[in-house]
């Protein structure tokens, strides 16, 4: 496990509430925590509120939502307090997000080199051409074989696989120091998983940038990430370095880690979590 | 890499005019339909042919005879090859008001009716998408309530209506605007340039002066047949910018960190150009429809009035022709903006 660095990202008590005509709600219940170097696994089912964490640290929520923290710090900006246009800044320059399926996150009639392009040119101020040589680098970094032909394609024209290589050159042009992805593989295939992690795994090494890894897949982030975040109903139940998930305390965790089925262990019945309304309540 | 590209555009060549024949074969098979619906209209109205070209004090041996030359001893179907043979060499038979050839007489009224619906539609297009796609990216605010308001009346409003009142208003009380026609009597028939539309014409021979009044008597029908489609473009637009908005590509921008401003008209307009286009286009094929009710409100002398007047005294010929040229033009509206969106959108190609 990578040791502990300087957080970039401090949270402290994030609420993310939605208005609705039914009263508020409360999606993200007071969380807290902080990433520094490393790559952070947020894990938690559906509605658990993972991605809205993730989506509020870019202030990137409807705009019935809104936002209460203690603290929502990131490197020197004060991202509870911060304009519009100073989280243009932000978005995309200093924290990158790749989503879930390349095939609806990319502009589906602006060709992938215009779309990676449009990032140098934006955030770098660079020229035209200058810019399509960044892109074809960035392409290259990772690991498309002819940089030059995927330029010219729309996202139509490329596998889920190579779509979210482009995303993830995309969020890399600006070199950013924190990463946000939002369950990256779980719209591709088993065997292109591996080889998208693994090409995560190089970038954030080699560029000691951050990584918030939001997925509800318990095995991958235990052998992906380093530390994990165990969401639950809108609040963080546990915090555990992935190789010790084994001794995982909270009983949600615990629940989890049983129902899942396993390769080298025949098992005869999964067991099924039982939940406690305790769960709900704030752990501090 | 040099022949692969090569090679693609070839293979896109050839694409290209498969589709282009195919969509020929298309237009004539509209066509061909659209010719034998004129044709049953024309043997069921209840006027006779004869008597429109010879009058009712005729005696029968000319009545007989007429009925000949006109072939109508003939089985139908010998007609329809007989109306087909004169339509395609462009002989669209007499009218017996003006006593031209429809065919002259078209060319004369097609000019202005283009001129003005071609205003119309850049009036309710250049307006109505903006305004559909701001009251979209504003949703809920003080424009898209604006928008929702112009759009009902625009929807809500016979042209006619709104046509005969902007005349009591603006003409007869206020007298801001001109009369019926196309230009005031002493400017008429200075210019007579190449394109036929008085605005264009004027501009190239350098006649400010015609200008002037010609646009002048243009804008107000162009802006009262441009509101209804600019209603009708501007709840569109909303519809499938709000649709556009909601995709996930629009939150890859917006992480991006690009401005609203990019994010709106660089990203999720782009997606909506081919759906814009069609509508533009059924907007347009619709206009001209409008073009019938404006051009006898306000005098002006274009295809809509010219097929309504000979309508009104069973000039056949004229309504028939008239009839052929706006199921063309609508065709030929179709086509480009087949053409069009192939180049706008790359999944198409």
């Amino acid at each position: 496990m990578a040791k502990p660095t300087q957080p970039m990202l401090d949270v402290e008590n994030l609420k993310v509430r939605f208005r609705t005509l039914a009263g508020p709600i409360e999606a993200v219940r007071g969380v807290s925590f902080t990433l520094g170097k490393e790559k952070l696994g947020i894990i938690g089912e559906s509605g658990s509120g993972k991605t809205m964490t993730g989506r509020a640290v870019m202030r990137l929520l409807p705009k019935s939502a809104e936002i209460i923290a203690d603290k929502l710090q990131f490197e020197d900006v004060d991202l509870s307090t911060a304009t519009e246009r100073q989280m243009q800044s932000v978005r995309g320059r200093r924290i990158g997000m790749i989503l879930q399926d390349p095939k609806y996150s990319l502009n589906p009639v602006m060709s992938v080199g215009q779309q990676i392009s449009e990032m140098a040119r934006f955030h770098l101020r660079v020229g035209k051409r200058e810019a399509e040589e960044r892109t074809l680098a960035m392409l290259e970094q990772v690991h498309i074989r002819d940089p030059h032909r995927v330029y010219r394609l729309y996202p139509h024209e490329v596998s889920g696989g190579m779509g979210q290589r482009i995303m993830i050159a995309m969020m890399l042009v600006a070199s950013p120091s924190l990463i946000i992805a939002d369950e990256p593989t779980s719209a591709l295939d088993v065997s292109v998983r591996g080889q998208i992690l693994e090409l995560l795994d190089e970038i954030v090494v080699s560029r000691g940038i951050g990584l918030m890894f939001i997925s509800h897949d318990l095995n991958m982030v235990r052998s992906f990430c380093d530390r994990v975040l165990i969401m639950y109903a809108g609040r963080i139940v546990e915090t555990i370095a992935a190789s010790e998930l084994e001794n995982a305390r909270h009983p949600y965790t615990i629940g989890l880690l049983e129902a899942l089925p396993r390769i080298d262990a025949p098992r005869d019945r999964l067991a099924v979590l039982q939940r406690d309304p305790s769960w709900l309540e704030p752990t501090r | 890499m040099q022949s692969v590209s090569t090679e693609n555009r070839l293979a896109g060549l050839t694409r290209a005019l498969r589709k282009l024949a195919t969509s020929l074969v298309v237009i004539a098979t509209t066509l061909f339909g659209l010719l034998v619906i004129t044709f049953v209209v024309g043997r069921m109205v209840p006027t006779d042919p004869v008597i429109s070209l010879i009058g009712p004090e005729a005696d029968q041996q000319t009545y007989e005879r007429v009925y000949r030359m006109l072939g109508l001893d003939q089985p139908l179907y010998v007609q329809f090859f007989t109306y087909l043979r004169d339509v395609l060499s462009l002989n669209l038979g007499q009218s017996f008001i003006t006593k031209n050839a429809v065919t002259t007489d078209l060319a004369r009224v097609i000019p202005a009716t283009l001129e003005l619906s071609t205003l119309a539609i850049l009036i309710g297009g250049g307006l109505g998408i903006p305004l559909g796609i701001i009251a979209a990216v504003r949703k809920g605010s003080w424009i898209d309530q604006v928008a929702r308001v112009v759009g009902l009346v625009g929807y809500s409003m016979p042209i006619f209506w709104l046509g005969t009142l902007v005349i009591l208003v603006f003409y007869a009380w206020l007298q801001w605007i001109p009369g019926g026609g196309r230009i005031d009597i002493y400017n008429e028939g200075i210019v007579s340039g190449p394109t036929q539309s008085l605005l264009i014409d004027s501009i190239i021979a350098g006649e400010w002066e015609v200008f002037w009044s010609a646009l002048h008597h243009l804008i107000t029908p162009a802006l009262i047949l441009g509101y209804a489609s600019m209603a009708y473009l501007s709840r569109m637009s909303r519809a499938f910018m709000l649709e556009q908005l909601n995709q996930e590509y629009v939150l890859t921008a917006r992480a991006k960190g690009l401005p609203g401003r990019t994010v709106v008209w660089g990203h999720a307009f782009r997606n909506i150009r081919v759906q814009l286009l069609t509508i533009v286009t059924l907007a347009y094929c619709g206009l001209l429809e409008g073009t019938v009710l404006i051009e006898t409100v306000f005098g002006w002398p274009g295809l809509g009035q010219y097929l309504t007047s000979s309508l009104l005294y069973a000039d056949m010929n004229p309504v028939l022709g008239s009839v052929l040229v706006i199921g063309l033009i609508s065709i030929i509206a179709n086509l480009l903006s087949d053409v069009v969106y192939r180049f706008v959108d790359p999944r198409t190609r």
